[in-house]
């Protein structure tokens, strides 16, 4: 069967599922798949995780280098995110430069972590308008199965509260110390399927989705960040409702990154 | 917001409630819409919007290019969101950055969720946003000038898309954000309406904002877009009404 048929026909038996309440896998409308986080995952980082949602799998890395502040901020550190959706995590991906959905997944991570000020940047000064860390907080799509934002920002919060400072190879201290952690951002992804609005998008439930919206909060009650993505429409009540459930999703998502389990 | 570690942050509200070009808390920045700008295009927009200059020109439905991008069932719209190298104050280095890759998908998808792109298969509809000059709120105004742009191509839609940024300014909800306002505010949420259905086709938010806070900016952006949706009535209205006089024989 060809690749379009196929994609045609599980939509369209996605989209009478979330008519009747139900999912293809059996779960129910606000309900996410199973999750682990493995931090420590990679040890050549200075901070790591793996983090698992369903069948969807995220490898995230830290690394800190001594640099130069940016010009405009000369008393604070620097902090890059990048996200690589490679090819070998799904036959939709191909080599080459980063296409506009890395892009998004990248840059909606960013904002959520940005925004929630997640690490005190002005803390990774060394010599204000001289010497800094700069963070770099890569993520590594390996396992496509849906819900690529959510995954890729719980691996990158999972790796920076699990971060060590290397200041003592850099010599810029005598020993090396935990990177601290003031906030903890959660994202979390939902997507209209008719009437019904899930979380947890997997792969069939994203392409059969009439728009996806992401809801970033934080341990403080504060709303960070929001992106809607993908062809579709939602109402102010929709966006409310979503948050209400981002934030008691969020409550629970949180223990993983703190302490690799709920 | 983006800001730690700078260096001074002004006063953007007065004790009065005024913001630092006296605009009131829901009051949007003056907005010129014209339809029908450039002679190529098969429609085209320039608006006006503050101190934001920003054209769009829309080509198509016209063959795909690249080819492989083709839908056999229906139109494909390609988005490029652009900013002129001159149009900020420190000169931006030209060509495709992330932010307007990202800006360019958001776009492109709103205006996907409106346009009845069934009725061209096998063609591109073409969006091409320049941005000229910015100061802050430069996705929504290049989204009310496509809009615009595409109504000019005579493309058929549910409806035109008008766009605003609603954000927090020292601690208050404000409707419309130029360029200080967006840098030292507490928060930004560009959004578009289409109006006949009440829905939100574009949603991005960056900052700090409590669900209350959140529910006030959603209802003000509503607001705002209604009132720049009849700017943009007007504006297709002021290039194709004709006087009832016109054409009679003397």
């Amino acid at each position: 069967m060809s690749e379009e048929v196929d994609a045609e026909i599980r939509t369209t038996h996605v989209l009478d599922l979330a008519a009747e309440g139900k999912r293809l896998d059996g779960r129910g409308p606000n309900e996410y798949r199973k999750i682990t986080v493995e931090p420590g995952f990679v040890t050549t980082a200075d901070g790591s995780a793996l983090v698992r949602i369903g069948e969807t799998a995220v490898v995230a890395g830290i690394k800190l280098e001594p640099g130069k502040p940016f010009p405009d901020t000369p008393n604070a550190g620097v902090l890059t995110t990048n996200a690589e959706l490679i090819p070998l995590s799904s036959p939709t991906f191909e080599p080459g430069p980063p296409q506009p959905g890395a892009i998004e997944v990248s840059r909606v991570v960013d904002r959520a972590i940005r925004a929630a000020e997640t690490i005190d940047l002005t803390k990774l000064c060394v010599t204000p308008g001289e010497k800094t860390w700069v963070c770099y907080a890569d993520m590594h799509v390996i396992d496509h199965a849906g819900n690529l934002i959510d995954a890729s920002l719980l691996a990158a919060l999972t790796a920076l509260a699990h971060a060590t400072v290397p200041a003592k190879r850099f010599g810029i201290a005598d020993a090396d110390y935990r990177l601290e952690v003031q906030h903890y951002p959660i994202e979390c992804t939902f997507v209209r399927l008719g009437d019904a609005i899930v979380v947890d998008p997997s792969f069939d439930e994203e392409r059969a989705a009439q728009g996806r919206l992401t809801v970033a909060t934080d341990e403080t009650g504060r709303i960070v960040a929001m992106q809607k993505g993908l062809v579709g429409a939602f109402s102010p009540d929709d966006v409310k409702g979503t948050v209400r459930r981002a934030f008691e999703h969020g409550a629970r998502l949180r223990e993983f990154a703190k302490h690799g389990a709920p | 917001m983006g800001n730690v570690g700078a260096k001074e942050i002004p006063v953007l509200l007065s004790p009065e409630g005024l913001r630092i070009d006296g605009r009131k808390l829901d009051e949007l920045r003056p907005l010129k819409i014209q339809a029908g700008a450039l002679h190529h295009a098969d429609g085209s927009a320039f608006v006006e919007w503050g101190a934001n200059k920003v054209l769009a020109a829309v080509y198509g439905p016209r063959e795909v290019h690249p080819r492989h991008l083709q839908q056999n069932h229906k139109a494909v719209i390609q988005c490029k969101y652009n900013m002129a190298a001159f149009s900020v104050d420190e000169r931006k280095r030209p060509g495709l950055d992330r932010r307007s890759q990202e800006i360019s998908k958001v776009i492109g998808e709103a205006f996907e969720s409106v346009v009845f792109a069934e009725e061209y298969p096998r063609t591109s509809i073409d969006v091409y946003i320049e941005v000229l000059q910015a100061n802050a709120g430069t996705r929504c105004a290049g989204l009310v000038a496509a809009s615009v742009a595409l109504a000019d191509a005579g493309i058929p839609m549910v409806d035109l898309l008008p766009a605003v940024a609603v954000g927090k300014i020292g601690g208050a909800i404000a409707l419309d954000l130029k360029k200080e306002e967006d840098n030292f505010g507490e928060a930004d949420l560009p959004m578009a309406l289409v109006p006949q259905s009440g829905r939100l086709v574009l949603l991005q938010m960056e900052g700090h904002l409590t669900e209350p806070e959140l529910a006030e900016a959603l209802d003000l952006g509503v607001k705002g877009c209604r009132d720049i949706y009849e700017k943009m009535k007007q504006a297709l209205r002021d290039r194709y009404a004709v006087s009832p006089m016109a054409g009679a024989s003397p």
